[in-house]
């Protein structure tokens, strides 16, 4: 098993071990089994999945639980864009990659060099974090809450290490650095001000000034 | 709990990535193709750490300082040491467990 391999798997065990307790929660909020299933099957967007079962379970209803899980999930369509030469082209071949277009996957696609390592690294860690999403999910929600508090495990401390060690790589001149601070910092500005949702996508306006410059920032 | 509900999150999700699957087809369908997908590269960036930044320091619609942010300044260092990704992993979990189990953050 070579590096790229080896780093998906990681990210989808850690990522099947957050899907147990998304499974608990979505049953203990009141949602089927096989909801529960249907969700990570086809939503397959986890902070958007967790919030819409927290707040329909809070008794919030869809109108209050579907706009900040959109929200959340608003993202992935950026992500999405900005994957043009990953995401292979044909109608339904480009169909089935989206679905496969997440956090996790998008960061490992952009943090490898070549076109192949990129394209690689996308469906190894996408299609890693699916097995294990949807085992993950299915195991909590028949077995119930076996599982402790993944804060208690340090879970939640993984995940920005993670994208921080994929963004890493990424940061090859002063101008993308710039870049990825002004991102930071607009989302903290943001965190206290907007829903949950905005803060991450907002962050995208920090890419303006490289969008607007015809040199890529990959060159 | 409704399936309209379920099916509607599930409809939506997809729906948003699709839109941007397909709005990357048409941006490199439309001239200078590779110069559109490597301009598009762009967004990742900043978008990917203000996910790192929510992540480290999000809360009820605040920020809260606990745990996580050891926990990133050490997987920090041992990615600058480019230490492998299970190596970070691991110590970033480990960081935040045990300064939870001790009561801190």
């Amino acid at each position: 098993m070579d590096r790229l391999a080896r780093d998906s798997l990681s990210i989808g065990v850690a990522t099947g071990v957050y899907a147990i307790s998304f499974g608990v929660l979505s049953v203990a909020a009141g949602f089927s089994v096989a909801q529960t299933c249907v969700m990570s099957l086809v939503a397959f967007t986890g902070a958007s999945q967790f919030t819409f079962v927290s707040v329909m379970g809070a008794g919030g209803g869809a109108v209050a639980a579907l706009p900040p899980a959109v929200l959340l999930a608003a993202r992935n369509g950026i992500y999405a864009l900005s994957l043009g030469g990953v995401l292979r082209a044909g109608r339904w071949r480009r169909a089935v990659d989206a679905h496969l277009v997440i956090d996790e996957s998008t960061a490992m696609a952009h943090a490898q060099d070549d076109p192949a390592a990129r394209r690689r690294g996308f469906l190894l860690t996408a299609l890693a974090i699916f097995a294990c999403w949807n085992l993950g999910t299915l195991a909590g929600a028949l077995a119930g809450g076996v599982l402790g508090d993944p804060g208690a495990l340090g879970l939640d401390a993984i995940f920005p290490a993670v994208f921080l060690a994929l963004l890493v790589p990424q940061l090859r001149t002063r101008a993308v650095v710039r870049c990825a601070l002004a991102g930071a910092a607009i989302a903290l500005v943001l965190l206290p001000l907007t829903p949950a949702g905005v803060p991450v996508m907002a962050s995208a306006l920090a890419a303006v000034p490289l969008l607007r410059t015809a040199r890529s920032p990959r060159r | 709990m409704s399936w309209t509900s379920v099916l509607l999150l599930c409809g939506a999700a997809y729906a948003l990535k699709l839109a941007g699957a397909v709005g990357a087809a048409r941006a490199s369908g439309s001239g200078d193709d590779e110069s559109a997908d490597t301009r598009l590269d762009a967004l990742v960036v900043p978008v990917i750490a203000g996910l790192i930044a929510v992540q480290t320091a999000g809360g009820d619609r605040a920020i809260v300082v606990d745990a996580r942010l050891p926990a990133l300044i050490v997987a920090a260092l041992l990615i600058w040491r480019r230490a492998p990704l299970l190596v970070v992993v691991l110590a970033a979990g480990g960081i935040a467990a045990g300064l939870r189990a001790a009561g801190y953050g």
